[in-house]
This record gives C-alpha cells, sequence and structure tokens, in this order.
C-alpha cells in the first residue's frame, strides 16, 4: 500500500522474479552464456537512480530477505506476481523456476502469486508438468519466454500448432493470464525475433485467456500498439517502460507513456516492478507523482489521473487475478479514460 | 608515409559512418559500436561492440557485413578484417563475414534466408519516425491533415531531418524527388489518401517513440557496459 496526498494506492506487481543467477548454478560448458545474461540484466538496473544500483554479486544472488524487505517492507507492494524463466541450458537449477519461487511464496501467505510457466517444445511431458505446477500451486497464469533455448531450438512462436495445444491445455486447467517475453533469439533467425504478429493470432484465437504483452513489445512498441488497439484481450506490462526510462530518459518515458494511453489505455496497463532488475519503491513513488510534460510534442496526448494510476498500479492486475482489494483503495467504475475507441476503429479498417 | 597510412585509416573510419544500426537508424560510429579502426600494410582491421551480449544475431551480421564491405571499398585497403567483439554469436558472424558466406550458411540450419527483406521492414520504420520528425514542426506549428496530405517534398523547408526522410525512401526505392508527395505508404509508395492521414500521422508518430525509448535503453545499457556511448 502507497500513500500520498491522502490518496491510496493497491500494490500488485506483477512481473517480478527470485532468481539463482551465481556461478555455483551456471551449467559447466554453458558458463558465458548464464554470465552473459545476467550481466546483460545488471546492465539494465544501471537505467535506475544511482542509490539502488547493486554490485553484481549481490545482483546474481539476493536472498529472500532482500526480496521480502525491498518489494513488499520498503516497496509499497501488497500481492506481488511470480514470473518464473527456466532457462536450464545455462543455469543448472534453472534461472528462475515455479518451485523456488512457490517455495519462498509458501512461507509468505497472502503475499505471493505464484505464476508457473510451459514450453511447448516439452511434448506431453511439458504437458504433464504443466498440470502438476497448475494444480500444485494453484497457478492463475503463466510466463512463455518465447526465445528460450531448448534442446538445439532458438526459440518459438505462440501461433505454431505445438503452442495452441499448451494453450489449449493451460485453459482447461484454469490458466486465465498468459504473460509474453519476447527475446532475441528465434528460428528462423532471419526474421524479426521480437515481432508480437504470433501474439495477435493466439489472442484472437483464444479470445477467453488475456494476453499480457511484458515490456510492452520493446523493442517493437509499435507494433504491440498496433495489434492492442484490436485484439480487447491484450495488456501492456509495464515492466521495463517505467524501470527502463522513467529516471533515465523522462522525456520520452512521457511519449511511450503518451502512445500507450493512446492505443492501449490505461485499464489495460499493468505495472510490474521487473524485481530484482529494479526495486519498486522509487518506480511507484516516481510514478505516483509523474505527469505528462507540458511540452508541444506531447500537449495532445491523453492525461493520466490519480485513478488512472490506481488501475495501472495495482486494480487492472487485481482484476486478472481475482485478488480481493478493500474499498478504501477502489475508484469509481467509470472513473479515467478509456483508450479512444474511433481510432482503434481507424486502425482495424485499415 | 605515415600521413597517408592515416589519411586511409580516416577514409576507413568515414566509410564506417555510413553504416547503420538497422533498428536504431544511426551510423554505428555515432553509437559508440566501433572499438578501434586500424589501417596497417594495406589491411584495415575494425572492431565493433554492441550494448549486450545478446544482440539479435541478425542485426548484430548486418552491421558485420556492412562494415566489411564499407572498409573494404576504401582506396589503399587491400585486406579488411571486422571482428564483433563480446557477442554470443560472434564467432559464427565473424567468421561467416569474413568467408562472405552469407547468413544462411553463416548460422546452418537456424536461418532460411538472407537479410534482405528484414532490412527492408526496418527502413520502412524509418521511413515512418521520419515522417514524423518531419511533419511533428509543422504540425506543432498548426499544420493540418488537409494541409499535410497535399505537401510534396520539395515544398517542406530543408532540415537534416528531411534530408534523411529522402535518403531513407530512395534507399527503399520509394519516390524521393521533390514532387513526391510528404505522406506515402512505405510499403508501395503510394500517397496516403486524405482520409487516412491521421491514423498514418499516428503511426509515424508511435513508430518513432518507438525508435526512441529503443536507443535510449541501449544508450543505457552501452555505457553500463562499456562507459561513454551516446545521447539521443
Amino acid at each position: 500500500m502507497y500513500t500520498k496526498d491522502g490518496e491510496k494506492y493497491f500494490i500488485v506487481d506483477s512481473h517480478m522474479h527470485y532468481w539463482s543467477a551465481g556461478p555455483d548454478n551456471w551449467v559447466k560448458g554453458a558458463e558465458h552464456y548464464a554470465k552473459g545474461w545476467i550481466e546483460c540484466f545488471h546492465a539494465y538496473q544501471g537505467l535506475g537512480p544511482a542509490e539502488t544500483h547493486w554490485p553484481i554479486e549481490k545482483f546474481m544472488s539476493y536472498t529472500e530477505d532482500d526480496l521480502m524487505k525491498d518489494v513488499f517492507e520498503d516497496g509499497y507492494v501488497d500481492v506481488a506476481v511470480f514470473q518464473p524463466t527456466y532457462l536450464k541450458e545455462w543455469y543448472a537449477e534453472g534461472f528462475n523456476t515455479t518451485e523456488r519461487n512457490a517455495a519462498l511464496g509458501e512461507k509468505h501467505p497472502g503475499k505471493f502469486i505464484a505464476n508457473t510457466r510451459f514450453d511447448p517444445r516439452d511434448g506431453d511431458e511439458g504437458l504433464k508438468e504443466l498440470q502438476r505446477n497448475v494444480e500444485r500451486y494453484r497457478s492463475k497464469g503463466v510466463k512463455l519466454y518465447t526465445a528460450e533455448w531448448n534442446n538445439g531450438s532458438r526459440g518459438y512462436k505462440l501461433s505454431d500448432p505445438g503452442c495452441y495445444r499448451y494453450l489449449e491445455r493451460a485453459q482447461e486447467l484454469g490458466i486465465r493470464n498468459i504473460h509474453v517475453h519476447k527475446g532475441p533469439t528465434i528460428w528462423p533467425l532471419d526474421k524479426d525475433a521480437f515481432d508480437v504478429s504470433d501474439v495477435d493470432h493466439a489472442a484472437t484465437d483464444f479470445p477467453e485467456l488475456n494476453f499480457i504483452v511484458e515490456h510492452v513489445g520493446l523493442p517493437r512498441i509499435e507494433d504491440f500498439c498496433f495489434m492492442a488497439t484490436q485484439e480487447p484481450n491484450v495488456y501492456a506490462g509495464l515492466s521495463v517502460v517505467i524501470g527502463g526510462l522513467m529516471h533515465a530518459r523522462p522525456k520520452f518515458f512521457a511519449k511511450v507513456m503518451g502512445e500507450l494511453l493512446f492505443w492501449v489505455g490505461e485499464d489495460k496497463m499493468t505495472f510490474g516492478s521487473d524485481y530484482g532488475i529494479w526495486e519498486p519503491k522509487w518506480q511507484v513513488e516516481g510514478f505516483v507523482d509523474w505527469q505528462m510534460p507540458d511540452d508541444d510534442d506531447l500537449s495532445d496526448y491523453p492525461r493520466l489521473d490519480t485513478a488512472g494510476k490506481k488501475k495501472i498500479l495495482g486494480l487492472n492486475a487485481a482484476k486478472l487475478y481475482d485478488i480481493q482489494v478493500p474499498a478504501e483503495f477502489l475508484v469509481p467504475a467509470q472513473a479515467g479514460q478509456p483508450a479512444a475507441k474511433d481510432d482503434a476503429q481507424l486502425v482495424s479498417g485499415s | 608515409m605515415s600521413a597517408a597510412l592515416s589519411d586511409v585509416a580516416g577514409a576507413a573510419l568515414a566509410a564506417l559512418a555510413t553504416v547503420r544500426d538497422p533498428e536504431l537508424d544511426k551510423p554505428v560510429t555515432d553509437l559508440g559500436f566501433v572499438a578501434s579502426c586500424a589501417v596497417s600494410g594495406g589491411r584495415a582491421t575494425v572492431r565493433l561492440r554492441l550494448p549486450t551480449y545478446f544482440c539479435a544475431p541478425n542485426f548484430a551480421y548486418l552491421m558485420v557485413a556492412d562494415a566489411y564491405d564499407a572498409v573494404a571499398g576504401v582506396p589503399g585497403v587491400e585486406s579488411a578484417e571486422v571482428i564483433l567483439e563480446d557477442h554470443f554469436a560472434a564467432d559464427a558472424i565473424n567468421e561467416g563475414v569474413a568467408a562472405q558466406a552469407g547468413f544462411v550458411q553463416s548460422f546452418d540450419g537456424e536461418a532460411v534466408a538472407e537479410l534482405g527483406d528484414l532490412r527492408a521492414q526496418f527502413l520502412r520504420k524509418a521511413v515512418m519516425a521520419g515522417t514524423d520528425q518531419v511533419c511533428r514542426p509543422l504540425i506543432n506549428a498548426g499544420a493540418t491533415p488537409e494541409e499535410l496530405v497535399v505537401l510534396t517534398l520539395g515544398a517542406v523547408p530543408a532540415s537534416p531531418a528531411m534530408s534523411r526522410l529522402k535518403q531513407r525512401r530512395a534507399e527503399l526505392g520509394l519516390p524521393a524527388g521533390d514532387d513526391a508527395p510528404l505522406l506515402v505508404d512505405p510499403a508501395a509508395g503510394a500517397p496516403v489518401p486524405a482520409a487516412q492521414v491521421p491514423l498514418h500521422l499516428r503511426k509515424a508518430r508511435v513508430t518513432r517513440a518507438g525508435i526512441e525509448a529503443n536507443t535510449s535503453i541501449c544508450s543505457g545499457l552501452f555505457r553500463a557496459r562499456y562507459g561513454g556511448g551516446w545521447t539521443v
């Protein structure tokens, strides 16, 4: 919970991690990948305020105590959603598995939602594992990292027939939220790996699932925006947008927020700190204080008011995950501005 | 003699300034990607470095191959070597470019086509972003869609953004002369119909915002990795 100027914000951190990325967990022969991955993440932390930077040693192996303090005690978060990423070709025990997350979550009832994941290249065995995880951890969401390496494969698309089989099974098992994270490698390598058109296909074919595109499709915000404006079940996950731009590049943060508010709308944007990349404290404080700057280039973007910030920081994700939010945090049903419908129709007609 | 050598090295560096990051649409020299460029005894050696270890291999390949072509074409350069450093696919890329093997052969089994379509796809994004760069000051000054749709390239005051837009359009084979319309569909080159202008301008604007956001993040990652870097 965060309070500012008499306004109370219920905070759902819809995209965060508890990873183990130290040398003790690196796969023999793949050390350079494991090291390269965590160093790349660490560089992202450099985009936040200097006083929140960690040394690489802590960054690789932060502890349960670090997480509980940074996220809940100092970071104002009421409920946090674990998003696992396995990367078992590089990290022996996995980078950030469902089991590791859930083990922490079980010690702190009510604080965490344990999402799981699947990889359609894992065949029948993967389907069974998905079922076990959903039943054991009561997962309502999955995180899909489509650029994960798997037995010589460099990635998959949501529109692959093998993935549709998994999406169908996930839906039968009660999964509702599909968090999609794009990465830099996929097959074939001559195509743009960050292309989001596969999400468009899946969102059309699975209208009862919600697709939360993490990092708003960065580095393909424009493709994401065109897609999201046409698909009612596509959401913008703001991890990296707030963490990577709000402090480091405020003018470009304002532009990206303006575009998202225009194309996607404040009802379909969700806050995620991407912890341990960035601590939530400065992100929540800064976002509540943020206003669209007074600038000719930004003058016709939609504005974001207090009600809109409450939705983005927690209420939207609370709806996706059936989190009961006390009445004092809620906003009137009609508050805020949805994305312009006329413009969405313009796009779909083009 | 040393003056002549440094002239060749200077020409090689100038040639590298024509090589762009296809995603960010900026010269690799401005981005800090050229770690070093030296010419000795007619042999040019260029070292390139990127913001992250996992930057997309297709774009990395294009930059290395373009750098090779640019430097190899400089008078006085008899042979060239371009070395991508600190990248997960550096070996495949460096060896592939050195052997002039092409992308498909360099990434055996992992790619099905060369990178011309990918390059054109990102040039079209550059044209859209450039359209916003040219139109935004006009819109801020009060220009309406009805006024913009009848403008030709020659009717817009000269500016660096304008010459960049013309150049990108010419590279794609789109109309780029003074009599060509300012607003064209970047895929087909056809003039944008009046009714579609507001949406076209919105798309141009979000495309520019996307490229700027990427550039911001890449510059921060580059600085974390190597110090220095650039600003946008």
